[in-house]
């Protein structure tokens, strides 16, 4: 009998990637409750979706066809069908993180937010950072239901492994009241032809000292060149270089690529709360005292504006 | 028009790095760093005030009430919130570690009940905690539309519905969500022109940032209503869904070498790290 319930989110017909991170999490939590674990897929073209779902080991691909996302309408779904299993889980995008408080509302249970690591401490817990990744908190939900949403990068893509599980129809739940209350007005996506900052291999980052949005071209040469994504700090977000979805950091993205290099950026312990965790880090800062050299693997006291250029131009002949 | 600001103090989030654990793993403390208005929070008290006021008359469009859960020394960050120009201040009393988010929304829909506001605004998290769960399940118990992680807002005249710009990922999200409603706010909502208010000409442009209390305004915080409150006096008591079990610090990076110039850096890359 499956005791976790993972929420599979969908993005233009397709299961984004990260919900496969939930998915790892799943299999690690599941023998803990006793049991395995179901997948439900929500969304508008949930029917045609749940195939691509079928081979990740679940009892069964639970399907609920919805309208564009709200949560006062998906809520009360996700709730009517988690409230059969001990643990519903979520990967903590911004669709895991708006949804999934709801649902713990919904279930009357406690909810760990951004979890990193399952343990067994007489019974299941898990570890979740605080303060800006300063502290890792051990914490049990204490209520028969659990809500959990997870890290993407502290939880490996789940690997398809073959077999077929059963898909089958979720419950049907009425939307809330406040769905009356709410309309969805439309939603811009940012057409981009590089990789999404949690898939990416390679990461630039860029801070306050680009000076302007103008001056992440070369950011961006540099990232094309490695087939990277950009990101940037929080300060160059608030200065309105560039939109908060490239934002790296406690309130932003959690990113762990094999190479980050991060350019004129201070290393406030925010941002580094966001990235710590790649492989490899390079820093290019002309400060020699910035923090940001402190985590970083190879750093590079220099004038950026000259730096990465050249940067890009001797990858080039390496390449 | 009545909008509700619920606030939480927080250890200065410039020196997170400097919160200690107790060496029994039980506690964490911040002993030595300043206390804060939680960031986030500090936005949506300003967005509030945008969309209370006309900025180009001063004429006040409706009242902002903030509520603090967390010790009497938060008197502190609340009168902070009044002398940037809110009308009304709740404290209510709770050690801060005895927090979490069903407490806090136990205690605002109380809150909420009494005061009857059509927006309750508030920040996206607390930056100690990082749950981000508060507004969503306010917004669940309440029965009221959610609009989280807002980055932008666009109210009519009448203020009685807002049009919410929400940067979410793969792009942008615009929700218009009918009041009363519960809207959490992200960094962007205190741009120069985050918030329209139907009032204040769209031309208008605030300075970046959440507004600093004018003198004139501090002076006027000591005059404005605090009222303290306790827990029982909602008829709540904390009964957290989470257990703490223990703390510890994350796993230390090292700090790597310094390398002279681009050359040898990207000989490093490519034949010690072997990452391009």
């Amino acid at each position: 009998m499956a005791n976790v319930l993972v929420i599979a989110e969908l993005f233009e017909g397709k299961v984004r990637k990260g919900s496969l991170s939930a998915i790892t999490f799943a299999q690690q939590a599941a023998p803990l409750v006793g049991g395995g674990y179901d997948i439900l897929v929500a969304g508008p073209g949930a029917k045609a979706a749940a195939a691509s779902m079928t081979g990740y080991g679940a009892e069964s691909v639970l399907v609920a066809e919805l309208p564009d996302y709200v949560a006062e309408v998906y809520a009360p779904v996700v709730a009517g069908a988690g409230k059969a299993y001990k643990i519903v889980c979520a990967t903590a995008t911004t669709f895991g993180k708006d949804l999934m408080p709801q649902v713990a509302e919904h279930l009357k249970a406690g909810m760990a937010s951004d979890v990193v690591k399952v343990v067994d401490e007489g019974g299941l817990a898990y570890v979740r950072p605080m303060y800006a990744g300063n502290v890792l908190a051990h914490v049990k939900v204490k209520t028969p239901i659990q809500v959990v949403t997870v890290r993407q990068t502290e939880f490996e893509a789940a690997a398809a492994g073959g077999g077929a599980s059963p898909v089958k129809d979720a419950p049907a739940a009425a939307p809330t009241p406040a769905a009356a209350r709410v309309k969805v007005a439309g939603f811009e996506k940012v057409v981009s032809a590089r990789p999404e900052l949690t898939d990416a291999r390679v990461i630039v980052s860029g801070g306050r000292g680009l000076k302007s949005g103008e001056n992440f071209k070369i950011i961006e040469a540099l990232a094309d060149l490695l087939h990277g994504a950009v990101g940037a700090t929080r300060a160059a977000v608030d200065a309105g270089f560039v939109p908060n979805d490239l934002q790296v950091g406690q309130t932003g993205k959690i990113v762990a690529p094999q190479l980050y290099i991060a350019v004129g950026l201070s290393g406030a312990l925010q941002h580094l709360a966001g990235m710590k965790g790649s492989k490899v880090i390079v820093a290019i800062n002309k400060d020699p005292e910035a923090p940001i050299f402190s985590v970083a693997d190879y750093g590079l006291v220099a004038d950026l504006f000259q730096a990465v250029p050249a940067l890009t131009e001797q990858i080039k002949k390496v390449l | 028009m009545k909008i509700l600001v619920p606030l939480k103090r927080v250890a200065d989030p410039d020196n997170a790095n400097k919160v200690k654990i107790a060496p029994d793993g039980k506690k964490v403390t911040s002993e030595g760093l300043e206390w804060k208005l939680n960031p986030f929070d500090e936005y949506a008290v300003e967005a509030a005030l945008r969309i209370t006021e006309n900025k180009t008359n001063n004429a006040r469009l409706g009242e902002v009430v903030v509520v603090c859960l967390g010790p009497a020394d938060a008197r502190q960050q609340v009168t902070q919130a009044l002398a940037m120009g809110a009308d009304r201040g709740i404290l209510i009393d709770a050690a801060d570690e005895a927090l979490d988010a069903t407490v806090v929304v136990d205690a605002l829909e109380k809150v909420v009940a009494e005061e009857k506001p059509d927006l309750v605004l508030l920040g996206k998290q607390v930056v100690d905690g990082d749950s981000n769960q508060v507004a969503q399940m306010l917004a669940v118990r309440l029965g009221w539309p959610q609009a989280t992680f807002a980055a932008h807002l666009s109210l009519p005249k009448e203020l009685n519905k807002a049009l919410v710009t929400r940067e979410v990922d793969g792009g942008v999200a615009k929700l218009e969500v009918t009041f009363p409603a519960v809207i959490s706010v992200d960094l962007r909502i205190v741009a120069p022109d985050a918030v329209k208010n139907g009032n204040t000409p769209d031309a208008e442009k605030y300075p970046e940032g959440p507004r600093y209390p004018s003198l004139r305004g501090i002076m006027q915080a000591k005059k404005k209503p605090l009222a303290a409150k306790k827990l029982a006096d909602y008829g709540v008591t904390p009964a957290p869904r989470l257990e703490y079990l223990r703390f510890e610090p994350p796993p230390q990076r090292k700090a790597g070498a310094k390398v002279p110039d681009v050359e040898t850096l990207v000989a490093k890359l490519k034949n010690e790290a072997r990452v391009i």
